[in-house]
């Protein structure tokens, strides 16, 4: 079994680049 | 920086600034533990001394580990650096677009119940329905500040807004009216208390609104302690009945039961159980906020019977899911893959900028919390902000506004919380209200181990399916 395993997330730092337009609910 | 913690038979280590996840085992987790305050040697005579009894773990085995964790930090998933601060700054310097309004239509209400933050409706004012002219001038408003932005959002609330049924289904009609031309989409969501729920509501409701919020304490004597008519009588048993066709009746489409739990229940899982068991899927229940000599305000000395609650619930959520009878809690409920970006998660709610609460002569305030507060007036539907000092300051009210929230690993979860309960606890709003951090870092531990329970159930099966003899 691996020692570590690594889950599925959105890369934050990417999201800085992708992200941003506001559409999102408040 | 990273958080690591134990819960429900997971070890769990999390990357604050990437947002990266990772289970771990009892080695890795000891050794990411180490990996920053200690050489290499030392790592490796701890863990061999630690785990001397397991034949598992040898100075290969640690090696590879170490190793492991290397590459995880070279990836910028684990130790990663905060690159967010100057991205906070730019963000200061946004457009002025409003996307979201809570349309104080009722300064009224059917019920008097103690812990009600808006003073039974009233926000400490004078009884007031909103007209729909003042209405109509809000979602103007609101359409000629969104700029680009095409989904808009409108909260109905009060007081009680089915105290002014007619005016928001006179509003509902004036949105989808204006939404094509403005190439904007309206979505509505209705807050109430029941009382006024009837076949014609639940109709226009499943029509028009895109999320129904539905205040439901809990248990009969839960409920009725608090939520009561102007004769004392408890709300439960008229409301509960209408409540459920509705839940029933709303299908796919969004609602949630939301309660407040205070000091007299801090054994409120009991509650959402309770409401389960009833039949309601969609569930949520928040802390009680008022003043501290309140009886029903929250203690320190309940905050460990509360962190066992979280627990409890999501432990039992997992059970219900297995069992496919699955209910979903609003706190537990992230999105880890296609969560919310780095500006949302700096912003939080937007409350003040991008989200605003008209009263019902037309009044802008920062959110529902600060009505009733004049040092908090914005400006009106007419004129706009005017107050654009005060946008400044909310502008500026993120997370790394604060100081206190700069060592917090739960910060880009929580975008350093309200600003609302800030104001009302520590005099500011860019202040912290420490009790209410204590508990968001204990949910959200529960609701990032849900994931990572789903998560390694998801792969397991995928492998079984893969292998079925293994």
């Amino acid at each position: 079994m691996k020692r570590i395993q690594t889950i599925e997330t959105r890369d934050l730092k990417k999201s800085a680049v992708t992200g941003g337009c506001g559409e999102c609910q408040t | 920086m990273i958080h690591q913690y134990k819960l429900n038979g997971y070890s769990i280590v999390l990357d604050v600034c990437s947002g990266a996840v990772h289970a771990v085992d009892d080695l890795a987790y000891d050794i990411i533990g180490m990996y920053e305050g200690s050489t290499q040697d030392e790592i490796i005579s701890a863990m061999l001394a630690k785990y001397a009894d397991r034949t598992d773990v040898t100075g290969n085995e640690i090696l590879e580990c170490l190793a492991d964790v290397e590459a995880l930090r070279e990836a910028g998933k684990l130790f990663s650096e905060d690159p967010y601060a100057g991205k906070a700054v730019d963000f200061q310097r946004k457009s002025n677009e409003v996307k979201a309004l809570c349309l104080h239509v009722a300064h009224s209400c059917n019920l008097n119940c103690s812990y009600c933050f808006a003073s039974q409706g009233k926000y400490k004012g004078e009884r007031a329905l909103m007209s729909f002219e003042v209405g109509k001038q809000a979602l103007d408003f609101l359409v000629g500040h969104s700029g680009k932005r095409v989904n808009l959002e409108v909260d109905f609330f009060g007081g009680e807004p089915l105290l002014n049924w007619n005016v928001v289904k006179d509003l509902v009609a004036y949105a989808r009216e204006i939404e094509g031309r403005h190439n904007k989409k309206f979505r509505f969501t209705l807050t109430t208390n029941g009382v006024l729920v009837d076949d014609e509501v639940i109709e226009f409701a499943n029509r028009e609104m895109h999320n129904v919020v539905m205040s439901i304490d809990g248990r009969p004597e839960v409920h009725d302690r608090f939520r009561v008519d102007y004769s004392g009588r408890g709300s439960y048993e008229q409301i509960i009945p209408k409540f459920l066709k509705f839940a029933r009746a709303r299908g796919e489409r969004d609602y949630y039961v939301r309660g407040t739990y205070t000091h007299h229940n801090v054994d409120f899982t009991e509650d959402l159980f309770h409401l389960a068991d009833l039949g309601f899927t969609r569930l949520s229940m928040e802390p009680v906020v008022c003043a501290p000599d309140d009886p029903c305000a929250l203690t320190d000395e309940d905050l460990p019977v509360l962190f066992e609650q979280y627990e409890i619930l999501a432990k039992e959520m997992l059970r219900r899911e297995r069992e496919g009878k699955p209910i979903t809690f609003y706190h537990y409920m992230i999105d880890l893959e296609h969560g919310p970006c780095i500006y949302k998660r700096i912003s939080g709610c937007g409350s003040g900028t991008e989200y605003l609460a008209v009263t019902p002569w037309g009044d802008l305030y920062p959110c529902h919390q600060f009505v009733g507060d004049d040092a908090y007036r914005m400006g009106n539907v007419w004129d706009g902000v005017t107050n654009t000092e005060m946008r400044d300051e909310f502008k500026h009210c993120n997370v790394y506004a604060r100081p206190e929230c700069a060592d917090c690993w739960a910060r880009l979860y929580c975008s350093g919380g309200c600003a609302a309960n800030a104001y009302h606890a520590a005099g500011s709003i860019t202040g912290t209200y420490e009790y209410g951090c204590k508990l968001f870092r204990k949910r959200m531990e529960c609701a990032i181990m849900m994931q990572v329970a789903k998560y390694q159930e998801t792969m397991k099966e995928n492998a079984e399916s893969m292998c079925p003899d293994v």
